[in-house]
């Protein structure tokens, strides 16, 4: 089955590739003024405020006006600083979390690349901003700077354990590593996704708190990946000033400031993909074209952007031994124990 | 290993009660005032009764007495007065009471003024005070610079030129007085 309506359309050239290049970063570009706006929303929502009032209709222009407030200042480089990687840390971040936009399933028609270890990729590339942050926090010649990219790169190292744990489960269940297979498996309503015991007989709610625990463990995973609170101790403002980016200003900021916002959207989506059916309808057959499909796909994803972002408002952040509590002692058995459940699932399931 | 499990569902526990208060607040009353906008403290009766904004002064009751000018631990007050002459037509007031002087000038500077109140305390006939007006913002330092007096420049001219005339009839009295004393002392 052909997954890409741009290569169905324009043919098999350069030309279509880079259209399909494009497409995530237009995207990217305008999603993160909806998440920026969101975030300064909901944060003064939950503060009883009203928040950014004053820049278009109810402050929907606010965060153009912060977009461009980031791009106009100045770029400041210190005189002591590692230059090549302290310049090169920023785009090292983006390019990893923009990277894992090549396997987004938007829509059955749309997926950049198809392809056959999605699951496996995502993970790895994600992977590639540890490299970013550690760059950026050494070449700052910072203590703060250091010491956040070392707390960062501990974080995440750490944390990649239990989702890897969680995302070996989907793929032993879905038998496949391929975005769109795993989804496909969970074609028929909502009663068929992975959060609910997938696709098969009723025997499946046995299990359910399985993959219940492996969700919880994947998203807690998620928000430490992306340094969003309560895991935000890489850039703990209280405590070591804004972490790795204490040096950063102006376009490079930004771009670490993007990177964040994009990676909440990809471990969002991969939550999607991997437990609420991706691009599926929750209504079976209902709605279920193409296009629809990159409605709903975008809706489940942002919903988790909502979560995030809610989560980021109530609980405060965790020290540095409980974070690694958290991780080693809690997630850690709890994904054990459930991905031998589901294991065990998939091996009976007719 | 009990403590272990308890331990969780106190930590889960504890995030979705915190979450949904957290979602309560996203959905409830905002306590925000729009202030420019829907609601201004002067209109709405939000200010209280004692603030210290932007000064007044009421001009029929000043006497001139420059009691807020030495009181102002800034010298943000300029008065200047004129004498009144027996010979005014304006000697007295509209209602009959004696006129002490006439204040040709009375500046304040509101980029200095530190809104202390000792002027309005001080004030024997209550002609200075505190108004609930304090949008009053410029972007020249000059424009902060306010004239309360009431007289045109002809008005001063004329009544320092009364005060003038009477200076120098009676000095022409003092002459003619001490030519007279030296007459009869020559005699």
């Amino acid at each position: 089955m052909e997954s890409n309506f741009i290569l169905e359309l324009f043919g098999n050239n350069i030309w279509s590739y880079l259209i399909i290049a494009v497409i995530p970063l237009g995207f990217v570009t305008l999603y993160a003024l909806v998440a920026i706006l969101g975030e300064l929303k909901i944060a003064s929502w939950v503060q009883d405020r009203l928040g950014p009032m004053r820049t278009g209709w109810k402050g929907v222009l606010q965060p153009l006006a912060e977009v461009i407030k980031l791009l106009q200042k100045e770029d400041i480089t210190p005189t002591n600083v590692n230059r090549p990687l302290f310049n090169t840390a920023p785009f090292v971040v983006f390019i990893g979390s923009f990277a894992a936009f090549a396997v987004i399933p938007f829509s059955s028609k749309f997926i950049p690349a198809d392809l056959n270890i999605g699951l496996f990729y995502i993970f790895a590339v994600s992977s590639f901003g540890v490299i970013g942050i550690l760059m950026g926090g050494w070449s700052s010649n910072n203590k703060y700077s250091m010491l956040g990219a070392i707390r960062s790169a501990s974080q995440m190292i750490s944390y990649e354990i239990p989702m890897a744990l969680s995302i070996i489960a989907i793929a032993t269940l879905s038998a496949s590593l391929n975005m769109n297979k795993i989804i496909e498996m969970q074609a028929g309503g909502f009663w068929n996704w992975n959060i609910l015991g997938g696709n098969g007989p009723i025997l499946k709610i046995v299990f359910i708190p399985f993959l219940f625990v492996l969700f919880v463990v994947y998203f807690i995973g998620s928000l430490a990946e992306t340094n969003r609170t309560p895991f935000d101790i890489p850039e703990g403002e209280s405590e070591i000033v804004g972490g790795y980016h204490t040096e950063y200003s102006g376009m490079k900021f930004a771009m670490f400031f993007f990177a964040e916002y994009a990676n909440m959207f990809i471990v969002s989506s991969l939550v999607t993909v991997m437990f609420f059916g991706g691009w599926q309808s929750p209504f079976g057959s209902f709605l279920n074209d193409p296009i629809s499909q990159v409605f709903w796909f975008i809706i489940k994803a942002m919903s988790f952007v909502f979560v995030q972002i809610w989560l980021r408002w109530t609980l405060p952040r965790v020290r540095v031994d409980q974070l690694m509590y958290i991780t080693w002692k809690v997630m850690l058995p709890f994904a054990f124990v459930a991905f031998l459940g589901v294991a065990f699932w998939s091996m009976i399931k007719p | 290993m009990g403590n272990y499990f308890s331990n969780i569902f106190a930590g889960i526990g504890t995030a979705l009660v915190g979450m949904k208060i957290t979602l309560n607040h996203l959905f409830g009353h905002k306590v925000t005032m729009q202030y420019p906008d829907k609601y201004n403290p002067i209109r709405d009766g939000g200010l209280p009764d004692f603030t210290r904004n932007r000064l007044f002064v009421d001009m029929d009751l000043c006497i001139g007495c420059m009691i807020c000018q030495r009181n102002c631990p800034v010298n943000c007050i300029e008065i200047e007065t004129i004498k009144v002459s027996k010979d005014d037509p304006e000697y007295l007031k509209p209602n009959g009471e004696k006129r002490a002087l006439w204040v040709s000038k009375f500046n304040i500077d509101f980029a200095k003024c530190m809104f202390c109140n000792l002027c309005t305390e001080e004030c024997p006939t209550n002609a200075i005070y505190m108004t609930k007006e304090f949008e009053y913002s410029a972007y020249d330092r000059k424009n902060l610079y306010y004239k309360f007096s009431v007289m045109t420049p002809a008005q001063i001219e004329s009544k320092k030129r009364i005060i003038e005339e009477e200076k120098a009839k009676k000095a022409a009295a003092a002459k003619a007085a001490e030519a007279k004393s030296t007459e009869t002392k020559n005699e």
